[in-house]
């Protein structure tokens, strides 16, 4: 069925075969997109990393689709966005239909100034393999296929490892194990971890089918289409014409009856047309749960993506949130492993992820009482907003098809400064950093010019050289970036030539905002104060006592 | 702040009835209860306010359920 040419990943034979290693910084168990997106983060600060990979290939089929505005800009900069946008589908516009009639539209970017759309459409395989390019550029990273982690244990001092292969068994040591060992987590299940939530009682038929049509790369959604009555339907675009037919089954339907050709070529005749020419390329019938880890932190252990959460496709709130699981992780792992902070910091990856996960759990949990409503009256209700939708605008907004994956705001993380006066605007403290075109030597984008550090953004020329000197200079460096005003020669200046970083910020003269190394505002103020600044990045860094 | 008017306050209640069940009339259950609920919806649109809402929907299910 499949067209797509898997690559073989070559295993290696492991030294610790024939001689025990020395304990390592840190080892990710798993080279799913979100293992790759922490393993490469964590090599491009130079830290030494091992992935360890009990496959030796990607994803199997096309599986998470839906990549995100906010994970492209996390691969930007991990210096493999480009690749992933470019092959991608860019989309931005959802339909929802009830039977044949248009019932809502939404626009998920309806302004322009942002280097990326608001999605981008790839199958998986393609996705994890730019990835795999990427690891295999950095030198302080080396990935591990097929050795299989059959046994964990942690203790204060260290994370003990078995590990499988071909060759034998082995033994490693790390001082920290990042988890992103997929949704059935073996890691998960050997410590016999919690996973509460619920399975919800749906089937659904994805169908990836190989079709030279040009409809419009949107996403199409329907409920009760008269191709597919009583049931949902949705429809995505993905390169080199493949598209994505996902139906809905009922949870009376046979998963394995449901999965043979000769069920689905009727259903995709029904829906395109009896003289469409199509040839089915990936097939897999699911049922989805929305499920988390109580936390994800577990001493040594650090839980990311479906790992640690599971949540119904419908909103691509998976691979998403899981790589920003990572991006919200890294920088303090490696602040912690260069003993600038203590590990109390990645207390606050759990708090923050774990409330990120709530708001993925609940938007999924939502979407999903209305595809599959679990009663009666539910129903009804489902059916009289679709009804309404046709002709009342406010219904429009209940229909629930799906609420796509947007950054979470970590609005009550304790690494927030408070503000201390009034802004305009979307950027509170918690947000993710909004882009903007600019014109400066370090890019285009204002997200090129925050980077991976500490940032502060300064409008106009209100920092002065020695402050600006003493911020790089800190244990924890802060480079100042500078919108607009004269030129000190030893900040990164940028230009706001339409205007849009002052906007997105309400940014005047002396407006200044601190980011985190993962481009989240951690503080803003109206004026330059040192004293401030300091303590702001005390706090961000958990570093509390030098807080007060 | 808005709270719920439980207060008489439709003009003329018994035309009001009147219309409300003539508005079933001929429908099936499944008909009643989808022209009740797109009722609600608009009725709720109309009145906006999350708490008088709230208020109205725990007012509803006083002396009701949970099921047996």
């Amino acid at each position: 069925m499949s067209t797509h040419n898997y690559p073989k990943y070559e295993y290696r034979r492991a030294p610790e075969l024939d001689a025990p290693g020395r304990q390592r910084g840190v080892i990710v168990v798993g080279a799913g997109p979100v293992g790759l997106t922490a393993a490469i983060d964590l090599a491009q600060r130079g830290i030494p990393v091992l992935v360890l990979d009990d496959d030796d290939t990607v994803s199997m089929g096309s599986r998470a689709i839906c990549y995100s505005k906010r994970t492209l800009e996390i691969l930007d900069r991990l210096g493999c966005g480009e690749p992933i946008a470019a092959k991608g589908v860019g989309w931005k516009v959802g339909k929802v239909y009830h039977g044949n009639e248009l019932a809502y539209q939404f626009d998920l970017l309806p302004e322009t100034g942002h280097r990326r759309p608001a999605f981008v459409n790839l199958q998986q395989y393609h996705f994890e393999e730019a990835l795999v390019r990427r690891a295999n550029a950095l030198p302080a990273l080396e990935l591990r296929w097929r050795h299989r982690v059959t046994n964990v244990t942690y203790s204060q001092d260290r994370v003990t490892l078995a590990v499988a292969t071909e060759d034998g068994d082995y033994a490693l040591t790390c001082d920290w194990l990042v988890v992103c060992d997929g949704a059935r987590s073996p890691i998960r299940h050997m410590l016999g971890l919690d996973f509460e939530g619920q399975a919800f009682r749906d089937h659904f038929l994805i169908a990836d089918i190989r079709m030279a049509v040009d409809f419009p790369a949107e996403r199409r959604f329907w409920f009760d289409p008269p191709f597919h009555p009583n049931q949902s339907v949705l429809l995505h675009r993905q390169p080199d014409d493949i598209w994505r037919v996902d139906f809905q089954l009922g949870w009376d339907a046979d998963p394995e009856l449901e999965k043979k050709p000769e069920r689905i070529l009727p259903r995709l005749r029904a829906m395109l047309g009896p003289d469409a020419r199509f040839e089915i390329e990936w097939a897999s019938v699911y049922t989805f749960q929305c499920r988390r880890m109580q936390k994800f932190r577990h001493g040594r252990l650090l839980f990311a993506g479906d790992a640690a959460h599971l949540v119904s496709p419908f909103g691509a709130r998976g691979a998403n949130s899981g790589i920003q699981d990572v991006d919200n992780l890294v920088w303090k792992l490696a602040l912690v492993m260069a003993g600038e902070t203590t590990a109390a910091l990645l207390d606050t990856y759990d708090d923050e992820r774990v409330a990120a996960a709530d708001e993925n759990l609940r938007n999924s949990t939502r979407s999903t009482d209305f595809i599959t409503p679990k009663s009666a009256m539910s129903r009804t209700f489902r059916d009289a907003v679709l009804a309404l939708a046709r002709r009342h605008p406010f219904a429009r907004r209940l229909v629930n098809s799906g609420r796509l994956s947007v950054p979470a705001v970590l609005a009550a993380s304790p690494l927030n400064t408070p503000d201390t006066a009034a802004f305009a605007g979307a950027m509170v403290p918690g947000a993710v950093a909004a882009d903007a075109p600019v014109t400066g030597p370090s890019g285009a984008w204002l997200l090129d010019h925050l980077g991976d550090a500490f940032v502060l953004l300064a409008f106009g020329d209100g920092v002065a050289p020695a402050a600006a000197r003493a911020l790089a200079e800190a244990p924890v460096p802060c480079r100042v970036v500078q919108v607009g005003g004269a030129a000190p020669a030893d900040r990164d200046i940028v230009g706001d030539p339409e205007g849009l970083v002052a906007a997105r910020y309400d940014g005047q003269g002396g407006t200044c905002y601190l980011f985190r190394p993962d481009q989240h505002v951690c503080a803003r103020w109206r004026a330059f104060d040192a004293k401030a600044v300091r303590t702001a990045l005390a706090r961000a860094t958990g570093r509390i006592e030098e807080a007060r | 702040m808005t709270t719920l008017v439980t207060d008489p306050n439709i003009g003329a209640p018994d035309d009001f009835y009147e219309e409300l069940i003539l508005l079933h009339r001929d429908l099936t259950d499944a008909q009643s209860a989808l022209v009740n609920a797109k009722l609600i919806l608009l009725l709720a649109n109309h009145v906006g306010d999350a708490g008088v809402l709230r208020a109205a929907m725990a007012a509803a299910r006083e002396d009701v359920g949970p099921s047996p």
